[in-house]
């Protein structure tokens, strides 16, 4: 299902009317990417071959442009890139199994914890991984607390609420209390199928700091806290599994603002020139990494790619498509511009400190704990 | 023996029950196996669950509990294999999981003359009950655990059956909401799917091959993409609405909300659907002569009664065949229900689906799964009484 992809997009959009025309564009567009999928580089193929598997997308379609073509042109090693929507179960299968056919994971970075202690993925050095260029040893030019056993290279990404500037001609939502409030800027809303995130941003709203969200949760009358805001828009919110929808559901007018990842609305405001703001106030701030599915067959060669992807270099380039930025202090400093739209990146990153004024950074030690239990009361919440 | 002709007749069935065996009987075996059998834990805590049998769960645990526990930790986190520990005593109480590993962590490499008191300061549970209840409910290699899950109930430290917290009550509403949504359809598919089969089976050609792929059109094509494209009609900008808006039957600013609710998730998965129940229902149709409904009227039945008491009757096998094959396919749905459903469009079947590839807790999951599988066949039963199961007729 491939929702992601433009052409259809457009389809859903304007139906009949513009089905002629989305797929004149289609056809058009085919061989430009069957041109971009030619450029191959110039070492000769080994016959080796990984499978990466990461979020589809155009994040995966940045990721592939940005450093896994370089890496087949450097090793002649082929990356075969494949999705999934996160999660262990196909890892666990796999090595459950003992037939591993995915090499290379990109988790959310509670995921790799998991993994990692649970024997799932493949232990990695801090110290292998390959240093910055003024020789500062890769772990301490990783940012506090962001690198697992397990992990290499990372990105930070956020959970953001953004809104259709159609939507509010004259003033428009700023803060994460404005998602909360129904009279001055009516509409429906778009949330997330799952309590993570909205638990955080409830909180925020309801006028806790930052700082103390995860000690209100921890206790019972934070998480009723939690669901009574939630409560107050509750008739109002069209709830989204997969990440196309909310800006879909943006684009259509169907709400008038939701949560989405900073990554996907900057897609759709930059390149698809959407009306999309971003609203950074209360962002929940959240990592992944790449890492090793335990016991793969090809381990060299995911060993070798690991390190690649953990230099540098090849973090940043991550930011001359997509907005997510560099686990790597030194990586940070590279920050590039958008290389479709020459759009300066460093205003949409997560991390740029303008964006940082009030910021909540997703403590995964208590979703792990708290996961199932949250889930089934908010399951249980969303029929009552 | 193979000279007997009966028998040699017989042999060539083995390599259906084989692969009925492989595909089938094996996995559904696996999953109800796995429902109730866990050993991980006990595998992994010898020692410290055998001191905990001998705990009476009141009084302070002694002294040899706290060692023997802090060292089975150790060795585990050693190998890598406490998480997997923690994961699973989480699963019985939220939170065990970041106790049990902070304290490996503060506890590596260190001998103190108080394992108590040491695994107390790394974190003050240990000196409660509650953590140790918890280890060795996820200690028990045979569990009911994960049924008392699936239907909202739990164990209390003492192992008395007791319900779920309010608020946390799910799976059972869930369930019904399930069976009671999937009934909906299986009727709605039947009001629409009855006419339609009848027409196909006795308009004069070509029309039945043109409405037969009028009908298989669509169930050739992708279930992602019909149910995208139900959200297409039906949004608030949908073509529906606009339909609606232009032809003034509805203002601007009162068009209709039919999807991300109730509405949405009958409307798509009635589409969905309806080809399973028109195919038998035509089948049978077929096969009822029409001198039949001819003859009921030269005996002087009105077109109600020969409806009622000639033809009805003969397409029962036909409408039992679909509407239960309906039924059974609805009750499994999740990814339409998840695309259009909205707040209340939630099948159980999400859920199995967050056990399976999320929390990554399979048991419970084949749990749910086995309580599905209980309404399924209670179901069949139910039918069989009612309608006869030989008489079904799928062909």
């Amino acid at each position: 299902m491939s929702l992601r992809t433009d052409s259809q997009r457009h389809w859903l959009r304007r139906t009949a009317k513009g089905l002629t025309a989305a797929t004149l564009l289609a056809v058009a567009a085919a061989p430009l990417g069957a041109a971009a999928e030619e450029h191959q580089g110039p070492a000769p193929l080994t016959g080796e071959s990984l499978t990466v598997v990461s979020w589809g997308g155009p994040y995966a379609k940045a990721q592939k442009r940005a450093f896994f073509d370089a890496f087949t042109a450097e090793t002649g090693i082929r990356v075969r890139m494949d999705d999934f929507f996160g999660g262990l179960a196909q890892v666990r299968a796999q090595v459950e199994a003992g037939s591993v056919h995915w090499d290379l994971i990109d988790l959310e970075f509670a995921d790799v914890a998991q993994g990692c202690e649970e024997g799932l993925l493949e232990l990695v050095d801090i110290d292998e991984l390959p240093p910055a260029p003024d020789g500062t040893l890769a772990r301490d030019d990783y940012f506090e607390g962001s690198f697992s056993d397990c992990g290499g290279a990372g990105i930070f990404f956020s959970t953001i609420y953004a809104y259709n500037r159609e939507s509010f001609p004259a003033a428009a939502p700023s803060k994460i209390e404005d998602f909360f409030d129904l009279k001055r800027f009516p509409g429906r809303r778009g949330l997330r199928r799952s309590p993570l995130v909205n638990l955080e941003f409830a909180l925020l709203a309801d006028g806790v700091p930052a700082a103390e969200v995860y000690a209100v949760l921890d206790t019972p009358a934070g998480k009723a806290r939690a669901f009574r805001k939630l409560d107050s828009i509750k008739d109002q919110v069209l709830w989204w599994d997969t990440g196309a929808q909310p800006v879909q559901m943006l684009a259509d007018h169907e709400v008038v603002m939701a949560t989405s990842f900073n990554g996907r609305i900057f897609h759709e405001a930059v390149v698809e020139r959407q009306p999309f703001v971003i609203v950074w106030d209360g962002q929940v701030l959240d990592s992944g990494q790449f890492a090793i599915v335990a016991g793969t067959p090809r381990l060299a060669a995911a060993r070798k790619l690991l390190l690649f992807l953990s230099r540098i270099e090849n973090m940043a380039a991550l930011t001359r498509y997509f907005p997510y930025s560099p686990m790597r202090h030194s990586a940070t400093k590279l920050i590039y511009t958008h290389l479709e739209t020459g759009v300066d990146m460093w205003p949409h990153m997560p991390t740029n400190p303008a964006n940082m004024g009030r910021v909540l950074v997703n403590d995964w030690h208590w979703w792990r704990d708290h996961h199932d239990e949250m889930t089934e009361r908010f399951s249980a919440w969303l029929l009552r | 023996m193979l000279s007997n002709p009966r028998v040699r007749a017989g042999a060539l069935t083995l390599p259906l029950i084989a692969f009925l065996g492989v595909t089938f009987i094996a996995p559904l075996g696996a999953m109800l196996w796995r429902s109730v059998h866990e050993p991980l834990v006990a595998d992994a805590l010898p020692q410290t669950l055998a001191l905990l049998e001998a705990w009476d769960g009141l009084a302070a645990p002694p002294e040899a509990l706290y060692r023997t526990a802090a060292g089975e930790f150790q060795q585990l986190q050693a190998s890598r294999a406490l998480g997997g520990v923690a994961t699973r005593v989480n699963r019985v109480q939220g939170g065990s999981r970041s106790i049990i590993m902070r304290t490996a962590r503060e506890l590596r490499g260190t001998a103190p003359a108080s394992w108590r008191e040491a695994m107390i300061a790394a974190h003050p549970a240990w000196g409660e009950a509650a953590i140790w209840g918890a280890i060795r409910r996820a200690g028990e290699r045979y569990t009911i655990r994960h049924y008392l899950n699936a239907l909202d109930l739990k164990q209390d430290i003492q192992g008395r059956i007791v319900a779920q917290p309010q608020e946390q009550r799910i799976y059972l509403k869930l369930l019904g909401n399930t069976l009671a949504a999937s009934a909906a359809i299986t009727l709605i598919c039947l009001a629409l799917g009855y006419p339609l089969a009848y027409l196909i089976a006795n308009a004069k050609p070509p029309w039945p091959n043109l409405l037969l792929l009028a009908v298989l059109l669509p169930f050739w094509s992708s279930l992602l993409v019909r149910s995208m494209s139900w959200i297409v009609m039906l949004q608030k900008e949908g073509v529906v609405n606009d339909l609606l808006v232009a032809l003034g039957l509805v203002a601007e600013d009162g068009r209709l909300i039919m999807v991300y609710n109730m509405i949405g998730t009958m409307v798509t998965m009635t589409q969905l659907l309806l080809p399973f129940l028109i195919l038998p229902l035509c089948a049978v149709m077929h096969g009822i002569p029409p001198l039949h409904l001819r003859a009921a009227a030269s005996l002087g039945a009105n077109p109600r009664q020969a409806f009622l008491h000639v033809y009805w009757p003969q397409t029962l096998p036909g409408v039992a065949a679909g509407s239960l094959l309906v039924f059974i396919l609805a009750i499994g749905y999740y990814i339409a229900p998840a695309l259009v459903g909205g707040r209340t469009g939630q099948f159980i079947s999400n859920l199995i689906a967050y056990h399976m590839q999320y929390s990554l807790n399979w048991g419970l999951a084949a749990a749910l799964n086995f309580v599905l599988l209980v309404c399924v066949l209670v179901i069949l039963v139910a039918y069989n009484r009612l309608v006869g199961i030989e008489r079904l007729r799928f062909d």
